[in-house]
């Protein structure tokens, strides 16, 4: 038999149904091969073992019993250190939360749960989902499973590197930005960010609550469907929460895993591409949109002007809803508190104090920035403006899928660049987020798969976006690419990835 | 459009309620000035004629049944906290007045 | 607290100054749960007990607007003859402050849900004024903080503070005057009946107990004094929570002294906000404007906008009560009140309780009698609320209706009362329980009146010879043996039915 941990979730599901496994036998495999290899990928903050093993014994009893259970039942899972998890340390990536426990539960994680799904354990992420290498927790890098020496892509490079790592077979990730998919990219691995509300926000410590969005990280893209399935549908703890009833996006996933795109229209935008794009990344995104093109998809060019001006508005409505979703944490009420080192012990230096010590970097610096654009007298020319773009954006989206039934990309501008090279320079960070960004600005969903590798031997992400609420879309499209991608490689990407030394 | 030197980001770190050592606040305020010069293009793309977006996905009137549901236990509340006295939030003095 | 500051007799001061006032009215709505969360919404409950993520401002917890505290804030507005919006948001006002547990406030800010509207209020002479409204919106409330340490157990010199958030998220409406001009010398009096008025609306509303002691009604006074009407507005001062309508008269009275003074003295009124201090009647100097005033307003992503629909709007308009001032004087001419009578009625916050209480049968001279007689005496003897007292309006009607039909009399009446106030059960049980009705058969009476005559030939005699004066004495006496239970008139016809 194969190892438990080299199979995807779908298979793990039917052999666990068929009862050929117990979720102890699967929960144990992860949690043995995260002991192994995460203290070089350090993709784990926190594992959850004991609680883990006994959701996966309440599985196996309930089955043993005979009860009908979820698809996923005994499968396991990571979840992104940013969704809050009742009983267990949540701290977002940050000092100022740690050792924090939350007293509840996130929407999508009760919905695990009651899915029957262990979560092994806690991701690591850049601190508040604010980067794009993880280089920013505050609890060291994540290593990218690929090179050991360079960065697993941001903010969700934890829950990326677990699923590529064969650490977990399925990760929660949130995007605001592109945090599920460029880790996805520079992993090999398969992310969605879905249309904003397809899924709850509650209980996602906020970055910015116009733009987050929570999604599967996975392996395959009929996984990522099996997942959101699970954790999407109206949740009325948030009010941005889509009411309307999803269709079934495993259905889709299966449906489009036969490979024919006859009749469908793919839109290449232009802004997406050329200038600032690698070169193998370029190679490696025209090879695939010949394979759609081979299977009946009809190739048109679009143009979104307006997304040019995308990560400028990024920049100036991210920092500000940031700075004040992130007022909360003053060390009043939970979490670190800090005193001053001289002067009076009053609240407002305890908390200035208590930020200044328990913030990074790139915290303060985004927290800044959106204090001076929220700040009276440059609102209009900087968040009302942003605004605005945001507006232009969803007007060039709309004419787009006039003339296309979804729009691709390659999904980051470049492979997995090496620690240090732009952790000094965050202008180049946020250069990563070019292609990913415009759909969170609109709420459209975008799903991320391997193209392959670039000629630096390193994967490439290939980006598929949709209109608003049409996220089936995305996995019966991808599950064609993907299927037609693995025909001509023979076996899945990852299995190209240098073995990581196991620890005993 | 404007630039931003350190009394602004002393200003802005003031209005967060972040301690910034004196090197924190030079370093910062050469890297926003920097960033502010590239986002303050937004001021130009879009004219008078067009809408502001705050939301992605246009909804209104999502409202609740004013029905009690289930509150924390207090226990749990305060475990939390960094220092509790009495069943409440211990915080140390307040100086700012109410707003 | 020494006040140091320099005053100008009122009179004074507002005969060469004109006062012009802002109010701000911040009323808390009676809705079941908070504003933006599912946690109950009441009063005097275990610190930290009613909340939830979302009220402790918890990582990850989102809000959702409370449907009724909308409706409640549409009821205010269309009372106060206000637009109601077609469309408007809620927006953060970002400050730091422990007792707002995100470290900022949902409220409305450029999109109010109710707006340009006005109230008419009727001064203590009957002259109504027209008071503009220039908004009501919807905000939470914060939490509450307990200073411990230091001599006063105010913020300065505390050495910690204690805080509880089960207030933090009750819904507010804040209502917001325009300028108030033309006050002449009126300007204490147009502040306090404009609150009082207020209270009444939330009151038939039925949005908001809208108990001042509580802290359910609180009020911001802002005041400018000019040399003339003709001139722009001066720089003014907003007195912060003035919780009673006499401390609202005081302060207004205070701060038209006070900034006269000022101006007199050449100097010019800073603006900054004061507190009212009930002790001495005087304001002091709060927190001056300055830049951490800059509240960075922005629309609350975690919300979706609201838009009201129109046939909602216009059934709740369809249900709204009679207005208080237009109410008060058909009330008045029912119940034939004498102007004072009403304004103490009205005064005491009695207007519904006498409503019930007629309703109940009693007549009105009765009802207000009871209320604004007895029963006021033991609410301010316990220091409650006439409404807090445990006896019902419908109790109130039984009780006049033993007395009228003779059951009872009145002082047997107060005793009654008595006994339903210490619990005892309906008017109609203490009288059989405690055996008070009157004596009604005769019986009885005359063997006591027979009894006390012969005790007292002398006096027998003279009322027997048409001298009437002791009679009185033999009524006492009888009175006295049958504890109270005989009715007075019923036994002077006897005596005299017996001596005639």
């Amino acid at each position: 038999m194969s190892d438990l941990t080299r199979v995807t979730a779908a298979e793990l599901a039917t052999r666990l149904a068929a009862g050929e496994v117990s979720s102890v036998e699967v929960t144990q495999a992860h949690l043995d091969r995260i002991g192994a290899v995460d203290g070089a990928v350090h993709a784990f903050l926190h594992t959850n073992t004991d609680e883990a093993l006994a959701a996966a014994v309440a599985v196996d009893t309930a089955r043993a019993a005979g009860e009908d259970l979820p698809a996923l039942a005994g499968v396991p899972i990571a979840v992104k250190d940013v969704v809050v998890t009742k009983g267990q340390v949540t701290t977002a990536g940050s000092k100022i939360l740690e050792g924090w426990v939350p007293p509840y539960d996130a929407t999508l994680v009760e919905r695990l749960r009651a899915a029957g799904m262990p979560i092994l354990g806690k991701t690591n992420m850049d601190e508040f989902a604010m980067g794009s290498s993880t280089e920013h927790s505050a609890y060291g890098p994540t290593r990218n499973p690929w090179d050991l020496g360079r960065i697993p892509g941001g903010s969700g490079g934890g829950s990326a590197a677990a699923v590529a790592a064969f650490e977990a077979p399925l990760a929660i990730g949130t995007d605001t930005g592109g945090s599920i998919r460029q880790p996805a990219a520079v992993t090999g691995t398969v992310g969605v960010k879905p249309t904003y509300g397809s899924v709850s926000r509650y209980g996602l410590i906020a970055l910015a609550s116009s733009l987050d969005q929570a999604g599967p990280c996975t392996r395959t893209v009929l996984d990522s469907a099996l997942l959101h399935d699970v954790i999407g549908g109206h949740d009325p703890r948030d009010s941005t929460s889509l009411s309307e009833r999803a269709p079934s996006y495993t259905e889709a996933a299966r449906a489009g895993a036969t490979g024919d795109l006859t009749g469908l229209k793919v839109g290449v935008v232009t802004e997406l591409g050329g200038e600032g794009y690698q070169p193998g990344v370029r190679a490696s995104f025209e090879a695939s949109l010949e394979l759609l093109t081979n299977a009946g998809a009809e190739i048109v060019e679009v143009s979104c002007p307006s997304f040019t001006a995308a990560l400028a508005a990024y920049y100036l409505i991210l920092p500000s809803e940031a700075s004040s979703n992130l007022a909360k944490f003053d060390g009043m009420r939970f979490g670190l508190r800090v005193e001053p080192t001289e002067g009076p012990v009053t609240a407002e230096r305890v908390m200035a104090a208590t930020r200044g010590a328990g913030f990074g970097d790139e915290v303060k610096r985004r927290i800044i920035l959106g204090t001076y654009a929220l700040s009276a007298g440059y609102y209009d020319a900087y968040y009302g403006s942003a605004q605005k773009v945001r507006t232009l954006i969803q007007r060039d989206f709309d004419a787009a899928f006039a003339q296309a039934d979804v729009l691709v990309s390659p999904t980051a501008p470049t492979t997995a660049f090496k620690f240090g090279d732009k952790v000094d320079d965050p202008m180049a960070m946020y250069l990563n987020d070019v292609a990913t960004i415009p759909a969170n600005l609109a709420g459209v969903p975008g799903l991320s798969l391997p193209s392959g590798l670039s000629d630096d031997g390193l994967p490439v992400g290939f980006q598929i976006l949709a209109p608003a609420r049409a996220d089936e879309r995305l996995y019966r499209v991808g599950a064609a690419l993907e299927s037609l991608l693995l025909a001509q490689w023979g076996a899945p990407l990852l299995s190209r990835a240098p073995e990581l030394e196991v620890n005993a | 459009m404007s630039t931003i030197n350190s009394d602004e980001v002393a200003r802005l770190a003031a209005l967060a309620r972040i301690d910034l050592a004196p090197d924190e606040i030079t370093r910062l305020a050469g890297e926003l000035d920097v960033i502010v010069q590239a986002v303050a293009t937004v001021s130009e793309v879009a004219g008078d004629d067009v809408p502001a977006t705050s939301h992605p996905i246009p909804l209104t009137n999502v409202l609740r049944d004013d029905v009690v549901g289930r509150t924390l236990p207090v226990d749990e509340v305060l475990a939390q906290a960094p220092a509790a006295e009495e069943g409440m939030f211990l915080v140390p003095q307040i100086l700012g007045e109410e707003q | 607290m020494s006040v140091t500051d320099e005053l100008v007799d009122y009179d004074d001061a507002i005969a060469r100054y004109d006062a012009v006032l802002g109010i701000e009215v911040h009323v808390e709505l009676g809705t079941a749960t908070k504003m933006f969360d599912d946690a109950p919404a009441s009063f005097g409950e275990v610190p930290n007990t009613s909340v939830t993520p979302v009220s402790l401002g918890l990582p990850g917890a989102l809000p959702v607007v409370n449907g009724t505290a909308v409706e409640y804030a549409i009821r205010i507005g269309l009372a106060l003859n206000c637009q109601i919006a077609e469309t408007c948001r809620f927006a953060r006002k970002n400050y730091f402050y422990p007792d707002v547990p995100k470290n900022f406030q949902t409220s409305q800010y450029d999109e109010p849900i109710a707006f340009d509207g006005h109230l008419d209020i009727e001064l203590d002479d009957g002259e109504v004024f027209r008071v503009e409204i220039e908004r009501a919106h919807m905000e939470e409330d914060a939490g509450k903080n307990t200073h411990v340490g230091g001599a006063t157990g105010r913020i300065h010199g505390a050495e910690y503070s204690l805080v509880d958030y089960n207030r933090a998220g009750i819904p507010l409406v804040e209502i917001v005057t325009r300028p108030i001009t033309g006050v002449g010398t009126r300007g204490p009096e147009i502040a306090r009946v404009y609150v009082q008025t207020l209270r009444d609306i939330f009151r038939s509303l039925g949005v908001s107990e809208a108990r001042m002691e509580r802290g359910n009604v609180r009020a911001d006074v802002n005041l400018s004094l000019r040399t003339s009407p003709d001139v722009p507005l001066g720089t003014r001062t907003e007195t912060k929570n003035v919780n009673s309508f006499r401390s609202i008269e005081r302060s207004v009275r205070y701060e038209v002294s006070r900034q006269a003074a000022v101006l007199d003295g050449g100097g010019s009124v800073l603006q900054e906000t004061r507190h009212f201090h009930e002790d001495t009647g005087s304001t002091s100097s709060g927190r001056v404007k300055s830049d951490a005033d800059d509240y960075r307003y922005f629309p609350e992503p975690d919300l979706v906008p609201l838009a009201p629909p129109r046939e909602w709007i216009e059934e709740i308009r369809a249900s709204l009560p009679e207005a208080p001032v237009a109410r008060r004087r058909r009330l008045r001419e029912e119940w034939g009140y004498a102007d004072a009578e009403m304004r103490d009625v009205v005064n005491a916050g009695a207007v519904e309780i006498i409503e019930t209480t007629i309703a109940a049968g009693a007549s009105p001279a009765a009802a207000r009698k009871w209320w604004m007689g007895e029963l006021a005496r033991t609410a301010k003897t316990e220091g409650v609320a006439l409404e807090e007292l445990p006896v019902t309006p419908e109790q109130i009607g039984q009780l006049q209706a033993l007395v009228e039909s003779g059951r009872i009399n009145d002082k047997l009446a107060r005793q009654v009362l008595e006994g339903v106030l210490a619990g005892e059960g309906s008017p109609e049980d203490v009288v059989t329980a405690r055996g008070l009705e009157v004596v009604s058969d005769d019986g009885p009476l005359l063997a006591v009146i027979d009894e006390t005559l012969a005790a007292q030939p002398d006096i027998a005699d003279k009322i027997r010879s048409g001298n009437l004066g002791p009679i009185g004495a033999v009524i006492g006496a009888v009175m006295k043996a049958t504890r109270g239970q005989a009715d007075a008139g019923r036994v002077r016809e006897l005596i005299m039915e017996r001596l005639g």
